[in-house]
């Protein structure tokens, strides 16, 4: 298990750029294509997206950034077939309402909330609008076990023009402690000190939610817990009639051996793109064929469309190394239960916030367009703009569609000879027109923060996935929760259709994916399902749909 | 002349007989320290309990050895005591000891052999143990305790104190105290208290100075020097009362908090507390954690209600601002100006993102260092030890988190340690003496030898 020592985890090279808690692309990688008609190549260097690797995987490398998904998200094609009615819905897009409801997943949110630590401020308190809170959050029943964290400059200006506009603002619900915390297992939290290291390291103080912070140690303590690092499991074993599993193979990396490990019950809790990966691998479903639409393993996978405006302000000083993963200030005036569909023309939206989060010299030095990106001439860039930049970032919904799917590679295999996961992706028009949206109503409120220059970055018609530059880990769908066996790979209790004994976690769970990142949704899931595990599955294993 | 010498000569011949005597005539066993009613049975789990109040496991187990099976070497002035085998194993260990036998080692220190032994088995305080309690732990120990046979290395002290009949002398000493509870110990919480933390707790062992015959000087709380603070293998083991109490700022329910966890609001539990937590204080029950607690800051006068419970799983837990003592360090540190001195500076850099600027630290995570008795201790060796080489708190069963502070020796040479912590002992309005780059050096060089 990793230890994280001040100062050796701070090392922006080693993690932030060369990927330590990274997994390797030699070890495990998917292929990817923008469509059917191209062939897809392998992932070998890391860029669109990081998936973790070793014990904690993403739980532990992550920004902090807890959401609940809005009730309306988790029953979208209800939400816009009663407003707008179903003639909105664009041909291709896998439209669709999740198969469990946000008052049944309310309490499990709570918990996890409970368990992860997060800092915030309650908006709607048992239906209760509460001032300073998001007014257009789903209700809660409790406010956030921790006060909501502090504010930095960038993040104080946006709040005053967002006030100014009309608009709402409040904290971003942070999994980084804003006090020492202790959790319902007794485990433990310190509070933040803004180093700004936290998406791609291990948190040195206990500041950030993660199973180091959360779970593990309380974990060991249980006399029927181990945990076996340095083992990768290669498939989950099904039972001759394929109606159960009997265990998972794993690739023992000390011993160089691959090892059965029977099971009563097999839960799949790796990242979304492994758990799809093994899935398919183990026939625990039928693969996804976009010609025909028939199967459900790899089926709507879904990713997050981003943008954001970047400000220049040679008078203000931000401080930027002053920051962590979840700081700033957020309004949902734009997001998905406040956008008008119909009108627009899209279905979707997106959160908006600005913080400081790192002020990591390699990664993080925005220069104004046209400065150049080395030699004297960006020195002085750097001279002359260096802590004076702020930005506001639009993190919107992506929708679930035909052609966006996983399935495997008919020509890559892995070390293990396994073939690698295919990724068929590509960025469509109703997404793409939400983020113009977002653009058009970002600039002008920018533009009433006066700064000196200020610039866009919002992919527009006709953009195209690249696979290169960094974008957001929040990966989707490709397992997805259905109310019938022939919609999805899992029933509203995660547990998958084929084999009653396998549940699956995670973000693949996700009938399309929400305008916020995905954390909240992926612990409330989980808690549900676990407690369907407790008091329904274990008197009696049986498929519990 | 010759009546001189007929005199020496019979004063000799005494003497030795004398000796002869003091040696070979065979010791008396206290008698049990009541009568227990015939057919009398200890409750159910209640020698289990009693075992882990005497904290037997933390000595009596090597590290990573069967438990109880003896073998850990522990260090004393006169040389490396190994502990020995208490399962029931008839030829390793006590399977073959009587009660009265066992009785005896508890509260006579003499072992079913005869042999006397050595003090560092807290005799002293365990004597105060009720006969219903030893009586529990030997069918505990007896009973339901598997036998290991584990053959322990022999102690051999060099001479004198190879010489176990000295011990003798020293028991008329150190044994001057009846065998039994000192006070009634039912009825109140702080009665429970005072019975557990004068006997089975033994924590006079550490926390009373020694007299000049290394004794404990303070074994019952009637004593004047109970608890008031002594020294052991290097480390303070603080005083637990009166002007120089580490308590002075602590709640009934943060001491409590801090017995049965190793952490609370205010420190952390490393080194052999550390151990005692571990091995015995987090397997008693709330209400005895409590007690003990209650009894504790009593000795100071009334220690005001006894909560319900303690420990519980809180939640949020606000860090304190700088008091009155500590503002004006808080002050130069926020400023953070360039000329201030480098042990300051060394502080900012190293150590104020968890112990903050007040020196407040977090709530059950960060320890406090203002008033830290660890910081400012006479012993500067763990301070600079925990500095070079971090620490760390047990997992206990109301708090499984194994709280790690890394070490700096790899980042920090003694010069800047010996700044650093000579800084630390006179922040906040700590007042203790500076320590030098040499004193660090000869503890980095002891935890380079380990």
């Amino acid at each position: 298990m990793p230890d994280f020592k001040y100062p050796n985890q701070i090392d922006e090279l080693k993690y932030g750029v060369r990927l330590k808690m990274m997994q390797k692309p030699s070890q495990q990688t998917v292929t990817v294509r923008r469509s059917g008609d191209e062939t897809a190549l392998p992932y070998r260097s890391l860029g669109s997206f990081l998936p973790g690797n070793g014990v904690g995987g993403a739980g532990t490398h992550w920004n902090g950034l807890n959401w609940r998904p809005q009730p309306e998200e988790l029953r979208l094609r209800s939400h816009v077939a009663e407003n707008w009615g179903e003639g909105i819905i664009p041909e291709g897009m896998n439209l669709g309402d999740y198969p469990v409801s946000y008052d049944e997943l309310e309490p499990h949110f709570t918990h996890f909330e409970k368990v992860a630590g997060i800092s915030g401020k309650a908006g709607n308190l048992n239906g209760e609008i509460q001032e300073g809170g998001n007014p257009f959050e789903g209700w809660r029943s409790e406010d956030y076990p921790m006060p909501q964290q502090k504010r930095t400059w960038d993040s104080q200006k946006f709040h005053d023009a967002c006030t100014a506009a009309g608009y709402h603002p409040f904290q971003a619900p942070a999994g980084i402690a804003s006090t020492a915390y202790v959790n319902p297992y007794g485990m433990q939290m310190g509070p933040c000190n803004y180093c700004g290291f936290c998406e791609r390291y291990g948190c040195y103080q206990y500041s950030k939610s993660s199973p180091q912070t959360a779970i593990l140690d309380a974990l060991k303590r249980m006399p029927n817990f181990e945990c076996r690092t340095e083992s990768e499991v290669l498939r989950v074993e099904l039972a001759e009639d394929g109606r159960t599993a009997t265990g998972v193979t794993y690739w023992d990396e000390a011993a160089q051996e691959e090892v059965f490990q029977p099971a009563d019950i097999v839960i799949l809790s790796s990242y979304q793109l492994n758990n799809v990966h093994l899935m398919l691998l183990s026939g625990l479903g039928e693969a996804y064929d976009p010609l025909t639409g028939q199967g459900t393993l790899g089926k709507s996978y879904a990713y997050q469309m981003n943008g954001g405006v970047t400000m220049f302000f040679e008078d203000e000083h931000f401080n930027p190394f002053v920051g962590h993963g979840a700081n700033g200030v957020c309004i949902d005036d734009f997001s998905v239960n406040q956008n008008d569909f119909g009108a627009l023309g899209f279905i979707g939206g997106s959160y908006w916030r600005s913080g400081t989060f790192n002020g990591q010299p390699i990664r993080n030095m925005p220069l104004p367009k046209g400065t150049p990106s080395w030699g004297a001439g960006w020195k002085d860039g750097i001279g002359k703009w260096y802590g004076h930049a702020m930005s506001i970032g639009s993190h919107g919904s992506h929708m679930a569609y035909e052609n966006n799917h996983l399935d495997l590679d008919p020509t890559y295999t892995d070390r293990h000879g396994r073939p690698l996961m295919r990724m068929t992706f590509n960025w469509q028009d109703n997404d793409l027109r939400m983020n113009q949206y977002m653009k058009s109503m970002m600039e002008p409120l920018a533009a009433s923060m006066n700064p000196d220059l200020m610039q866009s970055g919002f992919k527009g018609p006709g953009a195209q996935y690249d696979v290169r530059p960094y974008q957001t880990t929040h990966n989707t769908g490709g397992h997805i929760m259905s109310e019938t066996a022939a919609e999805g790979a899992v029933n509203r209790y995660c547990q998958t259709w084929k084999a009653h004994n396998v549940f699956a976690m995670g973000a693949g769970n996700f009938v399309q994916n929400t305008q916020y990142n995905p954390t909240g949704l992926v612990g409330g899931l989980a808690y549900w399902t676990v407690n369907a595990i407790r008091t329904q599955y274990l008197s009696n294993p049986r498929p519990l749909v | 002349m010759k009546c001189f010498l007929r005199l020496a000569g019979g004063l000799a011949v005494l003497g030795v007989v004398a000796l002869l005597a003091f040696i070979y005539v065979p010791v008396k066993r206290t008698a049990p320290s009541e009568e227990l009613a015939a057919g009398w049975q200890p409750e159910p789990g209640q020698g289990e309990y009693v075992m882990h109040a005497s904290d037997c496991v933390a000595c009596h187990t090597a590290p990573g050895g069967e438990p109880l099976a003896g073998g850990r070497a522990i260090a004393s002035p006169m040389g490396t005591i190994w502990s020995t085998n208490i399962t029931p194993d008839p030829e390793t260990g006590i399977g073959g000891w009587t009660l009265d036998e066992f009785r005896a080692s508890l509260v006579d220190g003499i072992a079913a052999d005869g042999t006397h032994l050595y003090p560092a088995m807290p005799y002293e305080n365990y004597r105060l143990m009720t006969e219903a309690d030893i009586r529990a732990l030997y069918g505990y120990m007896m009973n339901e305790v598997e036998p290991v046979r584990n053959e322990v290395e022999t102690t051999s002290l060099a001479f004198p104190f190879n010489l176990r009949f000295g011990i003798r002398a020293w028991n008329w000493l150190a044994l001057g105290h009846a065998s039994g509870p000192s006070a009634e110990i039912a009825g109140t919480p702080e009665a429970r208290g005072r019975y557990l933390v004068e006997g089975a707790g033994h924590c006079a062992a550490c926390h009373s100075p020694r007299t000049p015959f290394m004794s404990q000087d303070g074994v019952t709380a009637a004593d004047g020097n109970f608890l008031a603070g002594g020294v052991i293998d290097g480390w303070n083991a603080p005083a637990l009362h009166g002007d120089g109490s580490a308590l002075k700022d602590w709640s009934v329910a943060e001491l409590a908090a801090y017995l049965a966890t190793g952490r609370n609001a205010h420190s952390a539990a490393n080194g052999e507390m550390g151990l005692v937590v571990e091995h015995s204080l987090q397997h008693l029950s709330d209400a005895d954690n409590l007690a003990m607690a209650a009894f504790l800051k009593g000795l100071d006068g009334d220690a005001g209600g006894i909560p319900e419970t303690l420990a519980a799983n809180s939640g949020s837990l606000p860090e304190a601002p700088a008091d009155a003592a500590g503002e004006a360090t808080a002050a130069m540190l926020t400023e953070a100006q360039p000329g201030m001195p480098e042990g300051a500076r060394l502080y900012l850099d190293n150590c104020s993102g968890c112990h903050f600027v007040t020196g407040k630290g977090a709530p059950e995570i960060f320890p406090e260092l203002a008033g830290n008795s660890l910081v400012t201790g006479s012993e500067t060796g763990p301070l600079l030890s925990v500095i070079l080489n971090g620490a760390d708190v047990p997992p206990t069963g109301k708090r499984p988190m194994h709280l790690v502070m890394q070490g700096y020796a790899e980042r920090l040479d003694d010069g800047e340690i010996a700044e650093l912590a000579s800084f630390l002992r006179s922040a906040w309005g700590n007042d203790a003496p500076a320590v030098s780059a040499a004193d660090v050096a000869a503890v980095r060089g002891a935890a380079a030898t380990h």
